[in-house]
């Protein structure tokens, strides 16, 4: 039997609506469309003339070898990042969830990181790691290792999924903790008393309940890995050594802004608006289908 | 949608408090901040005081990427200032634009201002000049790459610090000495590709791409990967092999260093000078930018770096004066003379320089004509006269990334070039297709 509230006529469901369906008819479909449409030409940077060239920016891209191992980088980036910021996250959310003196404090404190800015988070991380004055780096030196990562992809690579992930750990704790808060505490008895120990419990009971929140977290985090992880990557390596870093929004940014080429620009973000919308249509059909509600 | 927007942009400009004069403003957009930012905000106040019909107002809009990215999306919105600066590296973008832009002689030309062209160093001029000679904008802030010298580094490695470094051949033995004496960090730089190419190939009078240099047109081609420019880049992968070359990255990164006094050698802009006279606590001197002994006709010029002021299209002709005015007051000889003073980069004109010397300020402060001399000691060739690609800043970062991988030792320095090189065409052409 379905609850469902029925309206008469049409006027007051569409006001309801119009707000939603206005911002994102602005801020969605407006830009997105124009991203197309302009994807389709090369214009000079000042929009004094325009040249219609088809599909002749996608093949431009599409031919280029380092247009096609962004993808890979990418790919590599947001698997990291969304490992690094979920499973220490869950992590700590099991221990806080069993604090029974301080876990208010212990809260406070996990979430502070979520407040600090990628460009901000960026900035600290490589002030760290900094090859000649960074207090990290210094360490590692003593230590006998020589952290260089303005040359070495893999430390690049390695300090910025560390850099985005940090803040997000906060965010994806506060779901984890939420949610384990909301299993229910009768089924967890009852499993003890059926001599089940922690990690039988976790395992077989808890995890299940909390699919669908991990699976919002997963959504949410691998958009965050390929959107706005660029404050990040612009602050500590640029894109760099070698391209190693160079996410494929960040290949949007330095084409339209530093080199000028919209039409190049618009193509990558049609293209990563593909990628984006399919990577969710199949957590969606595959996914989902392994999460409880 | 779009008359609610405008009316909501009416309404706002409306309310916005305008001053109640009549003179006329000129908006003045740059990307100083901090030291410089103060002087530029002394010139123009100079400026408004030194007359009544025109009012500069300077305003800051980030670094050169940004300001130039604030200009042309301000064109596009049909908003833009009368006076845009824009760093070297933007110059063929801006050249390309010819409804947004409103050359420099032209401006000069109408407003009936004091203007002579023959007043300006060629070199500095020359880079921003059509290949006719005509003034398309005005040098505003230039400098040029120098060897800075710690002297109490080398003489802790043993090294005589008054030791001779014009060529990179006695800059060699030097760091062998520097490393044998125990020192971490004999050399370091800032701007590399800058520096070590594109200077390096003006310097040799070797070229840096095709059509000199991408002055003559649009269908240019990198000659990076030259013979010179290979030598050299190998030369300094082996440096950095062995450590004698410290890589600290792509900017001016290596200044923290050299100023905290880590670092024995400095390859950076003539106008790093205000910040390790300011930091330093070593004993610190200036020499001309090594050259490689018998390569090219070494040592020809320097270019320059840093960034012009460009005139924007689509304003009142009694505005055009007022941008006149403003522009020959920052090219007169007691406000260049000051500039050149206070900051470390070149004089624009002969005058100021010669004000300057006449002043006794180079006396006072040895090494501060080093940039002068070697960026006037010859007629600039086609080689040497400056560099003028479409997509430079990008360009650039692919030669950093070409770079980066000589310095891992991933490639040799044949194979970065040569792949810096194709990849850069591809920009290249693409600026092509989209300036028809």
């Amino acid at each position: 039997m379905e609850k469902r509230v029925t309206f008469r006529g049409w006027l007051l469901p569409l006001c309801l609506i119009a707000p939603q369906v206005i911002i994102s008819a602005v801020f969605f479909f407006y830009p997105a469309g124009q991203a197309i449409w302009q994807s389709l030409f090369i214009p000079d940077p000042f929009g004094l003339s325009m040249q219609y060239v088809g599909l002749g920016n996608f093949e431009y891209l599409l031919s280029d070898k380092f247009y096609r191992a962004s993808f890979v980088t990418t790919a590599v980036f947001s698997v990291l990042v969304t490992l690094a910021s979920m499973i220490p996250a869950l992590f700590l959310a099991v221990l806080a969830d069993r604090l029974i003196k301080g876990s208010g404090v212990y809260r406070t404190l996990l979430i502070w990181p979520y407040a600090v800015a990628p460009a901000v988070a960026g900035v600290l991380w490589l002030f760290m790691f900094n090859t000649r004055v960074g207090v990290v780096s210094w360490y590692l030196g003593q230590l006998g290792y020589d952290w260089n990562h303005v040359l070495n992809g893999n430390e690049a690579m390695g300090l910025v999924v560390v850099a985005s992930a940090w803040g997000r750990i906060s965010y994806n704790f506060l779901f984890f903790f939420a949610a384990l808060q909301s299993v229910p505490r009768s089924v967890i008895e009852a499993a003890a008393i059926d001599g089940a120990h922690f990690w039988r419990r976790f395992f077989g009971i808890v995890l299940p309940l909390i699919t669908p929140t991990a699976f919002f977290l997963l959504v949410v985090n691998v958009v965050y890995a390929f959107f706005e992880t660029f404050g990040v990557i612009h602050t500590i390596t640029g894109g760099g050594p070698q391209q190693t870093t160079t996410i494929l929004v960040y290949k949007v940014f330095s084409d339209g802004f530093v080199g000028q080429d919209l039409g190049s620009s618009s193509a990558q973000s049609v293209i990563l608006l593909i990628v984006v919308g399919l990577l969710t249509v199949l957590q969606f059909k595959f996914v989902e289908k392994r999460v409880h509600y | 949608m779009r008359k609610f927007l405008l009316g909501a942009i009416a309404a706002t400009t409306a309310l916005s408090p305008i001053a109640a004069s009549a003179q006329t403003e000129i908006q003045f957009w740059h990307a100083f901040t901090g030291r410089l930012g103060e002087l530029v905000a002394a010139q123009v106040e100079e400026f408004n005081a030194s007359q009544s019909d025109f009012t500069v107002v300077a305003s800051h809009k980030g670094n050169y990427s940004e300001t130039l990215n604030a200009g042309i999306a301000a064109f596009r919105a049909g908003e833009q200032p009368h006076v845009l600066m824009v760093f070297e590296v933007g110059t063929a973008t801006m050249m390309a634009a010819e409804g947004a832009i409103k050359p420099v002689y032209e401006v000069m030309a109408e407003s009936g201002a004091e203007f002579d062209p023959d007043a300006y160093i060629g070199a500095v001029k020359g880079y921003y000049t059509t290949t006719d000679g005509q003034m398309l904008s005005l040098p505003f802030n230039s400098s040029t790459p120098v060897l800075w010298v710690n002297r109490d580094a080398m003489e802790a490695a043993g090294v005589d610090p008054d030791t001779d470094l014009s060529t990179w051949q006695k800059v060699d033995e030097v760091l062998e000495q520097l490393k044998a004496g125990g020192e971490d960090c004999p050399l370091v730089t800032a701007w590399q590709s800058w520096i070590h190419l594109e200077n390096l190939s003006a310097y040799h009078d070797v070229p840096f791409a095709t059509r000199d240099n991408g002055f003559a047109g649009l269908d240019t081609e990198l000659a990076l990967n030259g013979e010179a420019q290979v030598a050299h880049l190998a030369k300094m992968g082996e440096w950095a092999k062995d450590g004698k070359f410290i890589y600290t990255g792509r900017r001016n990164e290596g200044g923290a260093n050299f100023r905290g006094g880590e670092c024995a050698l400095f390859t950076e802009s003539s106008a790093g000078y205000a910040g390790i006279k300011a930091e330093a606590e070593f004993d610190f001197d200036v020499r001309p930018l090594p050259y490689w002994e018998g390569v090219g006709n070494a040592p020809q010029n320097t270019i320059i770096g840093g960034a012009s002021l460009w005139v924007m299209q689509g304003h009142e002709a009694e505005e055009y004066k007022g941008v006149g005015e403003f522009l020959s007051f920052l090219s007169s000889t007691p406000v260049q003379a000051k500039w050149h003073q206070d900051t470390g980069y070149l004089p624009i004109t002969a005058a100021a320089g010669d004000a300057t010397r006449e002043a006794g300020f180079y006396e006072a402060n040895p090494g501060t004509d080093v940039a002068v001399k070697q960026m006037t000691a010859n007629e600039p060739t086609a080689n040497s006269k400056g560099i003028r690609l479409g997509s430079f800043d990008q360009i650039r970062g692919i030669i950093d990334e070409e770079l980066e991988a000589i310095w891992a030792g991933d490639k040799t320095a044949q194979e970065a070039m040569d792949s810096a090189k194709e990849r850069g065409d591809a920009l290249l052409r693409r600026f092509e297709q989209a300036n028809k």
